[in-house]
């Protein structure tokens, strides 16, 4: 086969992390408000912590996405 | 029709000089910061302005992200943090301005941006603590047989902090303007189909602007991201060994 294709074919799958990280992004996301809106005294103090969390999550997506940008234009 | 990467092409503006319309923008987005704050604090009243108001405020958020992840003697560091907020702040804005150039989509900028951080970490941990800098790879109440392991995926985490910084600001600036471009050419490309199709044109030009409205978000977004992480390296350099 086209080794062409398999670099396409690479790039598509490394594009399912970036759905695994959209899924731990969403955990967090609604992990947080989950107890923010069980008690919404304690939801400010903690909203940086879920962002860095949603940063770092996304940050591993994200590596996925330059995978996937290095095969289709290197 | 142009493709959606072309926004990100780099132009000599002043060849001799290598001025491009990269280091345009960022004299720009200096000069608006620089401009900005003079403008608001030209008066220092006791009882502020509307304009000395938002310095203020842009001052206290960040003053309490950083003495909130790194407590009173990473106060040293203000400067560095407002500065780098700033400044990313004000790239990925102007970048959302029709025709601007959208400095931080660049990896070599925002990598740039992220070993200042590291490099400053590193620098003063080593200044500070000299070796018991290097107790940040060998974290407290860790079994015996556990730490050889531990102390590899802690080196390994470390060393993927400037990457994984400076590709979150890059990428994300990059993957929204181009969702942003390639949205804008459906409607082009529905309209000149004609017939029953241009009828559907409007519909992509309501997900831009949608979109552009998720943008403005994100730029901010990331720019919060970018200081306050940080805020939370140069905790690790000023308390080493959790």
């Amino acid at each position: 086969m086209d080794p062409i294709a398999f670099k396409y074919l690479g790039a598509g799958l490394a594009c399912f992390g970036m759905g695994l990280a959209a899924i731990g992004v969403g955990n967090i996301f609604g992990s947080f408000l989950l107890g923010a809106l069980r008690n919404p005294g304690a939801a400010d103090s903690q909203f940086a912590r879920a962002f860095i969390g949603a940063a770092l999550a996304e940050g591993l997506g994200i590596f996925c996405l330059v995978v996937a940008l290095v095969l289709l234009f290197t | 029709m142009a493709s959606p990467i072309e926004q990100f092409q780099i132009k000599p503006i002043i060849p001799v000089l290598n001025f491009t319309n990269s280091s345009l923008f960022m004299v720009v987005a200096a000069g608006v910061i620089v401009g900005g704050m003079l403008y608001a604090t030209r008066s220092r009243a006791l009882v502020p302005g509307r304009a000395q108001v938002v310095a203020e405020m842009m001052h206290d958020f960040v003053a309490s992200m950083l003495r909130d992840a790194t407590g009173k003697e990473g106060m040293k560091f203000f400067p560095l943090v407002f500065t780098l907020f700033l400044f990313v702040l004000t790239m990925n804005m102007l970048g959302m301005v029709p025709g601007f150039f959208t400095v931080t989509s660049h990896v070599i900028i925002t990598f740039a941006l992220a070993m200042l951080v590291i490099g400053t970490v590193v620098v003063y941990g080593f200044m500070k603590h000299g070796a018991h800098f290097l107790h940040l790879f060998t974290p407290s109440g860790v079994p015996g047989w556990l730490l050889p392991f531990i102390t590899i995926i802690e080196v390994i985490s470390f060393l993927s902090r400037p990457i994984s910084l400076s590709l979150r600001l890059f990428a994300n600036m990059l993957a929204g303007h181009i969702a942003l471009k390639v949205f804008g050419g459906f409607v082009v490309s529905l309209g000149a189909a004609g017939g029953f199709l241009a009828v559907l044109a409007p519909l992509p030009l309501l997900m831009a602007v949608a979109l552009t409205a998720l943008e403005f978000l994100v730029s901010f977004l990331q720019a919060y991201v970018f200081t306050v992480l940080t805020c939370i390296y140069l905790n690790d350099a000023l308390h080493p060994g959790h």
